[in-house]
């Protein structure tokens, strides 16, 4: 166990190392973009380029980007972004903000998703599952953008309940109630994604479940229906699912690109975005670092789960 | 014993003989067709009422994205400085309430200036009014009214140099249709609360603020009473305009003053043009926007099948392509394993770990200047898209790659090709063309998210994107929602339509459910 767990953990890495020199190799071909006058910021960025040794060959720089990176946890300052600014400063102020949206978004989401999933799956083939099933298909097929318009245009336009944008940090606490107003409408669209989809999956698994013949034997030896669910049936339907929400739990530092764009929240996808259109590489850059990190962590969290969860599950083995 | 030796591999014909000819045979023919696998995949997919219905909507949309750009009058790089977020407007449903009307609450002023709007040639923007509010303690009126969003427009004062002038008062003698209408006296001033200042043409109450269109005089009711303001000379053919009139321009009391229908100035005329009229004059057809315009006035109805048809072609051929290489990466990884399947298995694993979005940009960066927008989209999009199929082939192969069958035929000499392609690939054809088919929705929300986030951008000349139009409508999302409703309406259907088919595609190929239906 412990072998593979460090041979699953050397992959990662060896991944980890391929796209990074992949993205930073594919940036450094591209002309460096005019920094843009702003007083002593100019002069700070191109201090800090010849710094980052913009003028030795790429080997070079590649080592002095890891250098920085590994030492001091420094991926340069912002050139068309936040010019002069620590980009992992930037970074780490942004990040609370994805993180409350999406955890807000995933306590409501979980709890409905598995409550959903489950009745419709004990109700199979009955009209609840079938309205349940339907409404779940709706929403897992709509883009997110789509319902995050409306909610926008409901919640924000027409009934006027919820402010346009979310609050700022030096108006509000995180946890405080303006700025859980303030982030209702991000919340709601960003929960409707993860409830269809939660949904959809408990269903199944619970249903694939339910059919199984020590389900029958259970019943057979005198065990009640909802003793026989509560103990077999969703013990075993919870394998693949608890895996699927621990991933939603680390994906929460992600935040999402389209709904904070919609909705104005100051988060690391929103930066993502902006730094994408203004051609900001060292933000670039260091989002890309943080986003494959993650993508690569959640996956690995994921895959090992299984084995922690379910005893059964050996890992390593083919 | 020697010369009796035969010769096996050359056996002559007539040496052969049918064995049993006069036996009976007892079995008959059968009476039935034969059914291959695909038409047995179609019957099983035609008993799914909800997956034939979305298939056929999947039609349509297609279908629509197609044709209507070559049969519209409109395309996208037609826009109109005056004609912008018009409401949608079709003749036949008008009286669904799709007429290109909406309720508005105005003042006394812009009740009257909305009223004066096509008064002078005996209609109204105004179509219906409810009886006013009259606000407590200020005491001012407000007025619910249905505006018509193409004759709110009204007219326009357009700038023609000398040879459009002749060309259009040539227009108006021919066909009898009044494009020109006399101009008023306050032409020269810029009113903010109407549109454009050439709806102004009777007399105000207040001519020294900029701000308002109260009419001069109101009856018991309220309801303004027009006095017309057009500026009169002495001269019938004062700025040289010697064309249509409007009624009552009869060189009023001495025969000797008539209305001013052009004003010269530095490039040419200065003319007050009914735009509705003028629109036809200069395009050739009416204004007619079924699904409304945008805010730089180009047609919805078009913009969207546009985009739509890029989409549905970019999808389209990212999904060939991931076919195509899927499932040659996949077989060869599944049928020769070992070593091979290790190194390739890497290099997909490497590959899908890189966050699409990431790809798509280094896409754009370095190959967009190079060779296109859409191009670069499309190889980003068959980077890493094709690994889902390569995926799925490959578990295919190593269920069947063992199985009795390949083994007889590779016993029987058949070569490494012919056991790929005849034998073990047509197995897993089912859930290949599904996951095949299924690309194609996630291509395009892809494709959206990108050109409405702004990563990707597709408009170039005659080209849109619905993410575009969507992150065009986002602004109006609050005072005018059907820029962005239509987009977003077309491609939900899309998605969810695409769901359903996918799930009928699904189970009509999955072998598992034969007779199982329900």
């Amino acid at each position: 166990m412990l072998k593979y767990v460090i041979k699953r953990i050397l992959l990662m890495i060896l991944t980890f190392l391929v796209i990074m020199t992949m993205c930073f190799v594919l940036i450094k071909l591209l002309p460096l973009p005019a920094v843009k006058e702003q007083g002593r910021d100019v002069q700070l960025v191109l201090q800090r380029r010849e710094a980052m040794g913009y003028n030795k060959p790429i080997l070079t720089q590649y080592m002095l980007y890891w250098r920085h990176i590994l030492l001091y946890g420094d991926f340069g300052v912002g050139e068309q972004l936040y010019v002069g600014q620590e980009v992992t400063g930037i970074m780490l102020t942004k990040i609370p903000y994805s993180i409350v949206v999406n955890l807000y978004s995933i306590l409501i989401a979980i709890p409905l998703g598995l409550f959903l999933g489950i009745y419709a799956a004990l109700k199979k083939n009955k009209w609840q599952d079938h309205v349940v099933s339907t409404v779940v298909m709706l929403f897992y097929s709509v883009p997110s953008y789509v319902y995050a318009f409306l909610v926008q245009y409901i919640l924000c336009f027409k009934t006027g309940w919820f402010p346009l944008t979310a609050a700022s940090r030096e108006v509000a606490g995180f946890f405080s109630w303006t700025m859980f107003r303030s982030m209702v409408p991000a919340v709601v669209s960003l929960a409707f994604g993860t409830i269809a989809s939660l949904t959809r999956f408990t269903r199944a698994e619970l249903a694939e479940v339910l059919t199984g013949d020590y389900l029958l034997l259970a019943r057979t030896k005198g065990l009640t229906r909802n003793q026989a669910i509560t103990r077999h049936a969703m013990r075993n339907a919870m394998v693949p699912i608890l895996p699927m929400i621990l991933g939603e739990f680390i994906g929460i530092l992600g935040g999402s690109l389209i709904i904070e764009s919609i909705f104005s929240i100051p988060g690391i996808g929103n930066l993502y975005v902006t730094s994408i259109q203004v051609r900001d590489y060292n933000f670039f850059m260091a989002d890309t670092f943080f986003y494959t990190l993650l993508g690569l962590v959640a996956g690995l969290v994921v895959d090992l789960s299984y084995g922690f969860i379910d005893p059964r599950i050996k890992m390593g083995q083919r | 014993m020697d010369t009796k030796k035969l010769n096996l591999t050359n056996i002559p014909k007539e040496k052969f003989a049918l064995a049993g000819e006069d036996r009976r045979i007892t079995d008959t023919k059968f009476e039935t067709k034969p059914v291959g696998y695909f038409k047995d995949a179609f019957n099983r997919f035609k008993k799914n009422k909800s997956s034939l219905v979305a298939a056929i909507i999947i039609l349509l949309l297609f279908l629509y994205a197609l044709i209507v750009p070559f049969f519209s009058n409109y395309n996208v790089n037609f826009r109109d400085g005056y004609y912008k977020m018009l409401l949608p407007k079709s003749k036949i449903f008008s009286f669904l309430g799709w007429d290109g009307c909406s309720w508005y609450t105005v003042s006394q002023a812009g009740y009257d200036s909305y009223s004066a709007i096509g008064y002078e040639y005996g209609s109204s923007a105004v179509r219906k009014v409810e009886e006013p509010i009259v606000e407590e303690g200020t005491g001012k009126t407000y007025y619910k009214i249905y505006l018509d969003s193409y004759e709110k427009v009204g007219f326009a004062y357009v700038d023609l140099t000398e040879d459009e002038f002749e060309a259009l008062k040539d227009y108006q003698n021919r066909t009898g249709i009044q494009v020109c209408y006399p101009i008023p006296e306050n032409y020269k001033m810029s009113y903010q609360s109407v549109a454009n200042s050439a709806n102004l043409w009777y007399k105000l109450a207040d001519t020294s603020s900029t701000t308002t269109g109260a009419a001069l005089n109101h009856d018991a009711d309220g309801n303004p009473i027009f006095e017309n303001n057009y500026i009169v000379k002495e001269s019938q053919t004062y700025g040289r305009y010697d064309s249509l009139r409007i009624a009552g321009d009869d060189g009023g009391k001495n025969g000797k003053s008539w209305y001013v229908y052009s004003i010269k100035n530095q490039t040419g005329y200065r003319v007050r043009v009914l735009y509705s009229a003028y629109y036809k004059y200069k395009n050739g057809f009416e204004a007619n926007h079924l699904f409304g315009t945008n805010q730089h006035g180009q047609d919805i109805f078009v913009c969207l099948a546009v985009g739509a048809r890029l989409s549905f072609l970019l999808a389209i051929a990212v999904s060939i392509l991931n076919f195509f290489i899927g499932v040659s990466y996949g077989s060869v990884e599944g049928y020769y394993g070992g070593a091979i399947d290790l190194i390739l298995e890497r290099i997909s694993d490497i590959l899908s770990s890189v966050p699409f979005i990431v790809v798509a940009t280094l896409f754009q960066l370095h190959l967009a200047n190079k060779v296109g927008a859409v191009p670069s989209l499309l190889f980003a999009f068959v980077l890493t898209g094709w690994i889902g199929i390569a995926h799925r082939v490959r578990t295919q192969f190593y269920r069947f790659k063992n199985s009795e069958y390949v083994l007889a035929a590779r016993t029987l000499g058949a070569r490494d090709s012919r056991l790929i392609f005849r034998h073990v690939l047509p197995n897993s054809l089912g859930t290949i063309i599904t996951g095949t088919v299924l690309i194609i929705p996630g291509v395009i929300f892809s494709e959206s998210m990108l050109t409405y986030l702004g990563i990707v951008n597709l408009e170039t000349s005659g080209l849109t994107s619905i993410g575009t139009m969507l992150s065009n409508g986002q602004a109006y999302l609050s005072t005018y929602p059907h820029i962005i409703a239509f987009p977003a309406v077309f491609i939900s259907l899309l998605e969810i339509s695409f769901n359903l088919f996918g799930n009928g595609l699904r189970d009509a190929f999955n072998p598992s459910l034969r007779g199982a239906e329900e």
